[in-house]
């Protein structure tokens, strides 16, 4: 899972252009059997293997896109101005390698040398509209032969294994989740499972809605990768959740509440299992679950997460225990799940 | 070797200011099978000297600064975080999001995070982030991370270098390896030339923060000419057009006080010979180079300039041109192997 992890994170897919995960999932999926398709929108739905013991209809959903950049403008001098997709802190863009459009034209995101910052200057955050990806382009017509508008821009950064069991890469969020539903496609359900990986969830949640409504599922459960700030100079209560204690499960958050009864039922599997796990301690932040829950007549849903230090950023880190112990959670608990809904 | 390979090669290499010892014999393996002799002194220079044909020769230093910007571990927070300060002039919003190599017991892997976006007060948004709210994430326990690495310890920011179009490249520590790149391609130039002057190429040590390097190697080899190479600030959108120079339009040629002026009218003279273009880049007080230091060791020194466009100076995002250090490169052989004295003397 691991390494099919990494190789997930060096694929660019932003919101919009997932194409080249979707391609990858498929190509990797360990049993070559399995019913898939393609929607409309680009999710890709694939059918788990099932003994049909149980009637019920669990949808698993992750999302394939992650944040990036899209080319908005080209300066005279074949610079490149951009505008953000998805949620991106732009503090961390100067300094950054990129990529940009299909053929991945290398650039950096730069701003004028310190030596050449007045003093204000020095102590300001740069706004967003003052920065530029330089291609090395000539000029504008030089550069526009290279890119163009429109063009989606991806963070240039290899997945690194460090410290103890840690990696750090872009688009964690959500290609965790993916690889973890990955897994889960290796194993027989007593339910009828559809793995969904969505699209477009980092500018609205717009994958899931859609792919719901063709599942129509009676439980929908959302693998994220989610805000972790257990860093320095943070207080306790805002942290939201801690590296290394286990994947979290979420009450609640802005876009949906769980439902009570998968709670317990993970928290207790969790419990049993003796599979360490925590509670999302903050309810900001929101995702898939929130348009599954309301798609159709209403969908049971409950989100589980795997902490994500420096989430959207090109040097995202999660713990790889954390990942295990989600994948052995939420299988733990999809088995029993017939029973302990009654189903 | 190509060019590319070279910069790349040379820009992999970590030498943060003050802990050139990490490096200097990296350095000196290049210099070593081009020169007559290749050594490193007492403070981590590495200087290669290739002998003139002159029965009478001149010295001649051609130096380029191989320290890099970079940072220093100066605590520990609990979670597997290291705090740090600057080594050099750092410019903490290239910072955010960097990865790092901290040199412990063992080169320790790790990334400079930042409270996220959604925590941050007001004033945290709109002020630029301090140093010290910087914390590297090492990814170890507490007491693992102990064992690794001390306070004091270095960190390199780690960015290999990246081909852009156009035959550019972009990546960390360009500033200045682009200039040792530079010497190594004129001590290959210098193979198949008579050249009547003795010449030294100098890597130095510690110019992002005081020039010690050039200041103890200029005084130690008491050159009748410097020549410095060093990167300048490329053309970049909001900067100062006087104080910034285009990529692939001609090799800056510094002018000013600090510059001997016949010596580097040659310079330009050599140039036009050569048909490689300059470009005059205007120094009216200190240059921020080497040429400060070198210019007033021991009886005075005579001390010329050759620059490489750099843009984004102190980011991991460094740009230049290689067509700019080959440039750099023939001018100085061609200038360093000619004979060069005469001609200025009779014009005194």
């Amino acid at each position: 899972m691991m390494q099919k992890l990494a190789e997930l994170t060096k694929l660019d897919g932003l919101s919009g252009n997932e194409q080249d995960v979707r391609k990858y999932i498929i190509q990797n999926l360990a049993d070559k059997s399995l019913e898939h398709y393609t929607d409309n929108i680009g999710n890709l739905i694939v059918k788990g293997k099932t003994d049909g013991s149980s009637n019920l209809k669990v949808m698993v959903a992750a999302h394939m896109d992650e944040v990036g950049l899209m080319v908005n403008y080209i300066t005279d001098d074949g610079k490149l101005k951009f505008s953000t997709v998805g949620g991106i802190d732009s503090r961390i863009l100067i300094g950054q390698h990129v990529r940009v459009g299909k053929d991945k034209i290398p650039g950096v995101i730069g701003y004028k040398s310190i030596h050449l910052q007045d003093k204000n200057e020095r102590e300001s955050v740069v706004k967003l509209k003052s920065l530029y990806i330089d291609i090395a382009a000539k000029d504008r017509e030089n550069a526009e032969e290279l890119v163009k508008t429109g063009d989606y821009v991806a963070f240039d950064s290899e997945p690194v294994f460090f410290g103890e069991n840690k990696i750090k890469a872009k688009a964690l969020d959500d290609r965790a989740g993916c690889a973890v539903i990955m897994e889960l496609l290796n194993e027989v359900w007593p339910f009828e499972l559809y793995a969904c990986f969505t699209v477009q969830e980092e500018i609205g949640l717009r994958g899931a809605l859609v792919a719901a409504n063709r599942v129509k599922p009676d439980v929908g459960i959302v693998l994220e990768g989610t805000t972790c700030a257990d860093v320095p100079k943070v207080k306790e209560h805002e942290v939201s959740t801690v590296m290394g204690k286990g994947p979290s499960i979420s009450f609640a958050d802005r876009a949906s509440i769980a439902d009570r009864e998968l709670l317990m039922h993970f928290f207790k599997t969790a419990e049993k299992e003796g599979i360490p796990y925590q509670w999302k301690t903050t309810t900001t932040g929101g995702n898939d679950a929130g348009k599954i829950q309301t798609s159709g007549a209403g969908v049971k849903t409950l989100v589980v997460s795997v902490p994500c230090r420096y989430i959207h950023s090109p040097v995202s880190v999660l713990d790889l225990n954390d990942l295990k112990n989600m994948l052995n959670l939420v299988s733990k608990a999809l088995h029993t799940l017939p029973e302990a809904l009654g189903r | 070797m190509n060019t590319e390979t070279l910069v790349k090669q040379l820009c992999d290499i970590n030498a943060p200011v003050g802990n050139e010892n990490l490096a200097a014999e990296k350095i000196k393996s290049f210099f070593g099978p081009l020169c007559d002799k290749a050594y490193i002194d007492r403070f981590f220079n590495v200087i290669g000297y290739k002998k003139g044909t002159s029965s009478d020769p001149r010295k001649i230093i051609i130096t380029a600064h191989y320290d890099q910007i970079g940072m220093i571990v100066s605590g520990y927070e609990k979670g597997g975080f290291l705090r740090i300060s600057n080594l050099g002039g750092v410019d903490t919003k290239a910072l955010l999001a960097s990865e790092v190599i901290v040199h412990g017991r063992e080169e320790v892997y790790g990334v400079i995070g930042a409270k996220p976006p959604h925590l941050l007060k007001e004033s945290e948004i709109t002020k630029n982030v301090k140093i010290d709210e910087l914390f590297i994430d090492t990814g170890f326990p507490d007491d693992v991370l102990k064992q690794k690495v001390s306070i004091g310890d270095p960190v390199s920011i780690f960015s290999p270098v990246i081909s852009m179009k156009n035959g550019c490249v972009a990546g960390k520590s360009l500033d200045n390896r682009a200039g040792v790149a530079a010497l190594v391609l004129i001590l290959k130039e210098l193979q198949n030339v008579k050249h009547p002057h003795d010449i030294y190429v100098v890597a130095t040590v510690q110019e992002e923060t005081d020039l010690l390097g050039a200041l103890t190697s200029s005084y130690a080899l008491e050159p009748d000419l410097a020549v410095v190479i060093d990167v300048c600030h490329g053309d970049m959108p909001e900067a100062d057009r006087a104080q910034c120079f285009p990529l692939n339009k001609g090799i800056p040629v510094a002018i000013g006080p600090a510059f001997h002026s016949e010596y580097t009218n040659a310079l330009f003279e050599v140039a036009k010979k050569e048909r490689i273009a300059t470009q005059r880049c205007i120094e009216p007080g200190n240059p921020g180079t080497e040429a400060w230091a070198i210019q007033v060791s021991r009886l005075g020194v005579p001390t010329v300039e050759a620059s490489i466009p750099l843009r984004y100076m102190h980011t991991a995002a460094e740009l230049v041109s290689l067509q700019d250090i080959e440039n750099a490169a023939v001018l100085v052989a061609r200038y360093v192997s000619g004979d060069i004295f005469k001609t200025t003397e009779e014009t005194d």
